[in-house]
């Protein structure tokens, strides 16, 4: 069927537009930008702020154009002295039940309703009087700061719609209204899964992550520590989006030679980690498959898809693999293996993980991953924003930087780690290695077209050994429950599931760098270039089987024996357990 | 895939509520858009205890599969669900506008004087409280104010101990 069209006006310009679209939509494709504030292209339009407010010819008042649908023959006024005043007062209006503090906030520079204020021209403050006063909650990775809310929901929406979480809704009434968990409750006993992505739609700093910042400093300073590092595949991808380079540009030399730069002793590769999981993890699969038993086998390595399964799937856990995240292996290695090999008490290594993710904060304290002297294996992770912040006070120039290589032996790796970072990859890096298990010969094509792309759900079947493998793979949670019902249904059958949290994957993550204007977050083509970049760094290595890293093969010669040994599930396996309160699916 | 601890969490959540709540919610889910009667569900669950505590807003998320924080969104947004036991005799004032211009601001000060407490309120011995309303509807016989189910109409200030004491408020034993 034909989709009707629209012929309007807009400013006197003749355009003409899908019947479905909104004034908004209109006057974006005749290159006016309404301004906007609660608005965003990836989730519903609620039309909480009026600030799109436009005039349409024969509308007593000004509408808002993000709900507004176009009709045949209207015309728009996207600016007049009203309009200009109207806007102006809208939000001026906002500010003046916001902390003033613009200098000292978190957001500074890269907030919209700073931006907004300036370009809506507040100069003066007109509307002195009362402001909503809310203690500020820290009680989480996720840091919620009622003060700077502004109301404009897209946290809420974010979280129910992308996610499917659902934690968040707008409470009370009036004056006293305020975005919360349910009984206004804190977010570590909520059901939050700590994904980030409220913090990443936010418009201002009313969600942001927990600051790991002073902590690696201080451990920096201090001569009694041994202060590694290790970045996520994902970092290499977006760190670059931070210093001003374009979305999807590699620069993992130059991360590497700014890391050594901020005095980081050695410089490791979260990748180690993931070649170490995909070996982990396909023997695992070849096991269960072999017994054909806890079938479909999940992934585990994204710890906001961990935190969900735990409260909204509880029934899972069987399924899900034992393996700890890239992340934590690497970590647990770092103070054992490593400190042994350096011969250095491993109470006295200070582990950092440069992370896209805010769930990553949380499962670096989880009682599963502490040592047995009771400290964390990962002291501290840094979102990739505040990497980028601590470079940036640092006066590490890095544009100019020239490329440096990560340290041995724990920062060698394959190409199938660096595709971790988007979503499909650690499927993908899974079938290179349990193709060669199964079959004992050597994979013609290594590129997996079919489980690529920035799509919420991927489905493919692969022939192995005349063996057929059905292969799940999902992407943002509310996407992961459409797979995963249908599977309880038994509409569909698979053996073996991948599930990222974040929409696109960890390129997408809740600790990645806010985009570059003309592109948000949540844009699938903003995932797609950082995911190409992933993926051309693999194709540009040698080396792009897991198992083929020789110095995983050493790690086990040397210290580990053969995968899914005991020393493994001592030290690379964990487990998990339903948690409370249950979310609604 | 089985799923033993959702039921679980269902059993719980049936022993907490009333059985003709329980029924309801029951009911509603087998209606069209079960989520859109979460209303007149918890006007039923605070029908029976006088107030929502948490455990009956979870019971019912749990119930009908609504999630928690749109349960307490909803319930904290209208004035008429509260938070708190209630007392045993349920004191309305109407502050709507007929009301409030007939002289209800000055009947409401009194009433929170006799009784040592404000409005949203018990009082210590659990025999009163306050609420205000913003009309209800009654605007001829403003001010109005209603005790329990009981209206009364053009309440002046100095009423305000007589009708309370046909619910044996005692002027002095209230008083702290």
């Amino acid at each position: 069927m034909a989709e009707k069209n629209v012929t309007l006006f807009i400013n006197g310009v003749r355009t003409t537009v899908s019947a479905s679209s909104t004034v908004m939509q209109a006057a974006d494709a005749v290159g006016i930008s309404i301004p906007r504030l609660c608005y965003h292209p990836s989730l519903s339009v609620i039309g909480a702020c009026r600030v799109c407010i436009v005039e349409v010819e024969a509308q007593r008042n000004p509408v808002v154009s993000c709900a507004f649908p176009v009709q045949e023959g209207m015309k728009v006024n996207t600016s007049s002295p009203l309009l200009r005043r109207l806007r102006r007062d809208i939000v001026e209006l906002i500010l003046d039940n916001h902390p003033q503090d613009c200098q000292t906030c978190e957001r500074n520079g890269t907030c919209e309703l700073q931006k907004l204020a300036f370009d809506m021209g507040v100069k003066t403050r007109m509307f002195a009087g009362e402001r909503k006063r809310f203690p500020v909650d820290t009680s989480s990775p996720v840091h919620r700061n009622p003060e700077k809310c502004i109301l404009c929901g897209r946290c809420v929406r974010v979280c129910d719609e992308v996610q499917g979480v659902h934690n968040l809704s707008v409470q009370h009434r009036g004056f006293h209204n305020v975005v919360a968990p349910a009984h206004d409750g804190k977010m570590i006993d909520s059901i939050c899964i700590h994904c980030g992505q409220c913090v990443n739609v936010c418009p201002t700093a009313a969600f942001t992550e927990q600051d790991a910042t002073e902590s690696v400093f201080e451990a920096l300073s201090n001569p009694d520590l041994h202060v590694v590092v290790h970045t996520a595949p994902a970092i290499r991808a977006t760190i670059g989006e931070g210093f001003g380079f374009r979305p999807g540009t590699p620069v993992t030399g130059k991360l590497v030679t700014a890391l050594r730069m901020a005095g980081f002793h050695k410089v490791f590769d979260t990748n180690f980690g993931a070649d170490l999981t995909i070996v982990e993890e396909s023997t695992e699969f070849l096991s269960r498959v072999q017994k054909k038993e806890r079938l479909p086998l999940i992934t585990s390595c994204s710890p906001g898809w961990v935190n969900f399964m735990e409260r909204f799937y509880p029934e899972l856990i069987p399924l899900t693999s034992t393996c700890k995240s890239p992340m934590s292996m690497l970590s647990t290695l770092l103070k054992t293996y490593y400190a042994q090999q350096i011969g250095v008490d491993p109470e006295k290594i200070f582990v950092v993980a440069v992370m896209p993710c805010t769930a990553k904060k949380f499962e670096a304290k989880r009682p599963e991953h502490m040592a047995p002297w009771g400290k964390p294996y990962t002291d501290a992770v840094l979102t990739t924003r505040e990497l980028v912040w601590m470079l940036k006070c640092l006066g590490v120039d890095f544009h100019n930087l020239e490329d440096g290589a990560f340290d041995s032996p724990l920062g060698v790796s394959s190409g199938a780690a660096d595709i971790f970072g988007a979503t499909g990859g650690v499927m993908e890096a899974a079938l290179r290695t349990a193709y060669e298990k199964i079959t004992g010969q050597e994979l013609e094509t290594l590129d997996f077209e079919t489980v690529r792309g920035v799509e919420g759900v991927k489905e493919t079947s692969i022939q192995i050994n005349g063996l057929t493998i059905n292969i799940g793979v999902a992407n943002g949670l509310q996407n992961a429950k459409n797979l995963l019902d249908r599977v309880a249904s038994g509409e569909r059958q698979y053996h073996i599931i991948e599930i990222m949290a974040c929409p696109g994957g960890c390129v997408a993550g809740g600790g990645q760098p806010y985009p570059p204007r003309g592109m948000h977050v949540l844009d699938p083509e903003l995932g797609r270039l950082r995911a190409k970049a992933l993926y051309s760094i693999d194709g540009s290595k040698s080396l792009r089987k897991s198992h083929e890293n020789p110095a995983i093969e050493l790690l086990y010669e040397n210290f580990l024996g053969a995968p899914n040994s005991h020393l493994c599930h001592e030290l690379l396996h964990t487990h998990y357990e339903p948690k409370t309160p249950r979310g609604v699916k | 895939m089985k799923n033993e601890l959702l039921q679980q969490e269902k059993d719980k959540a049936v022993a907490i509520l009333p059985e003709p709540v329980v029924n309801t919610i029951q009911d509603c889910l087998k209606k069209k858009n079960p989520n859109s009667h979460l209303i007149s569900v918890l006007h039923a669950v605070q029908d029976h205890f006088g107030f929502l505590a948490r455990e009956h807003m979870d019971a019912v998320s749990v119930l009908m599969q609504i999630p928690s924080a749109k349960v307490t969104g909803v319930a904290s947004f209208y004035h008429y669900f509260n938070f708190t036991p209630r007392g045993k005799h349920r004191v309305s004032l109407c502050m709507g506008t007929a009301c409030f211009v007939k002289g209800s601001g000055k009947v409401l000060d009194k009433l929170q004087d006799l009784l040592g407490i404000k409005v949203g309120e018990t009082s210590a011995d659990g025999q009163f409280s306050i609420d205000v309303a913003r009309c209800v509807g009654a605007c001829a016989l403003a001010p109005v104010m209603i005790v329990d189910e009981k209206v009364y109409a053009g309440v002046k200030p100095d009423q305000v101990v007589k009708i309370l004491g046909e619910y044996g408020f005692e002027p002095k034993k209230a008083k702290k």
